[in-house]
């Protein structure tokens, strides 16, 4: 049971460096400690109907946000990327948008 | 055993369509699950909703979702079927009964979990209304593992 935690602790951490290392410090950029947000939120199903809940994930180009950005973790980003792909199919959200 | 899943059927039918029309396709829809013995779970008109890109010149649909749980040779004809149907202009069908175990085992797991995880700390399994920071979930759970460490 436990290691099912500590997968989501650990995750906080290695975003941190990944994006540390370059201008940031400099800049006096604010690095803000991503969460995953189906984590946080406990969805254990996204729904592909649902575009309210899939619509952060898509920014103005219609493309999906890529998991260093978003701070998705790797099982909700899956969960996310069919869902999404689905959505589209329906004409919910766009393929493409210019 | 092996034939009972659970589907979902999402179909976008033409702006043009009257209300007769889509109640039509339903119970055409409807004679198919009955005759391949499946079972007609939900259905859901969501109401004309526009398009998020352009679907043979439409910008509008009426969009149906129904749940059925059935054979895979049911949705197939469905499927078949629906692909026919000049009405129907984009259609989806989706098993979900897999999905949808696998998030209700997450969900049960945790709750099973935290309810442990409250018990070992003195506390009843269930939060108490009032506890703790805000009206959040249990934040607190994830503190006392931290401070276990």
């Amino acid at each position: 049971m436990r290691e099912e935690r500590g997968g989501g602790r650990g995750r906080g951490g290695d975003k941190k460096d990944g994006k540390g290392a370059g201008d940031a410090p400099r800049r006096g950029f604010f690095r803000r400690r991503r969460v995953c947000k189906f984590c946080a939120e406990k969805i254990d199903y996204i729904n592909y109907k649902d575009v309210r809940l899939l619509a952060p994930f898509l920014p103005e180009r219609g493309k999906i946000q890529p998991r260093r950005i978003s701070g998705t973790c790797a099982l909700h980003q899956r969960k996310l990327q069919v869902a999404i792909k689905r959505a589209r199919q329906l004409a919910l959200i766009p393929y493409v948008t210019d | 055993m092996s034939t009972a899943r659970q589907y979902e059927l999402v179909y976008i039918v033409t702006p043009e369509a009257s209300e007769q029309e889509i109640a039509d396709l339903h119970t055409q829809i409807e004679q198919i699950v009955q005759r391949f013995n499946g079972t007609f779970d939900k259905t859901e008109n969501w109401g004309r909703k526009r398009l998020a890109y352009d679907i043979g010149h439409h910008r509008e649909g009426t969009y149906v979702v129904e749940t059925i749980t059935g054979s895979g040779e049911l949705m197939k004809e469905i499927d078949r079927r629906l692909r026919v149907i000049d009405q129907v202009i984009r259609h989806l069908v989706v098993r979900v009964d897999e999905e949808l175990r696998v998030a209700q085992r997450t969900s049960e797991a945790r709750k099973a979990f935290v309810a442990r995880r409250r018990v070992a700390r003195g506390l009843p399994p269930e939060r108490q209304p009032g506890e703790g920071r805000g009206d959040g979930d249990s934040q607190d759970d994830m503190e006392g593992l931290e401070a276990q460490r």
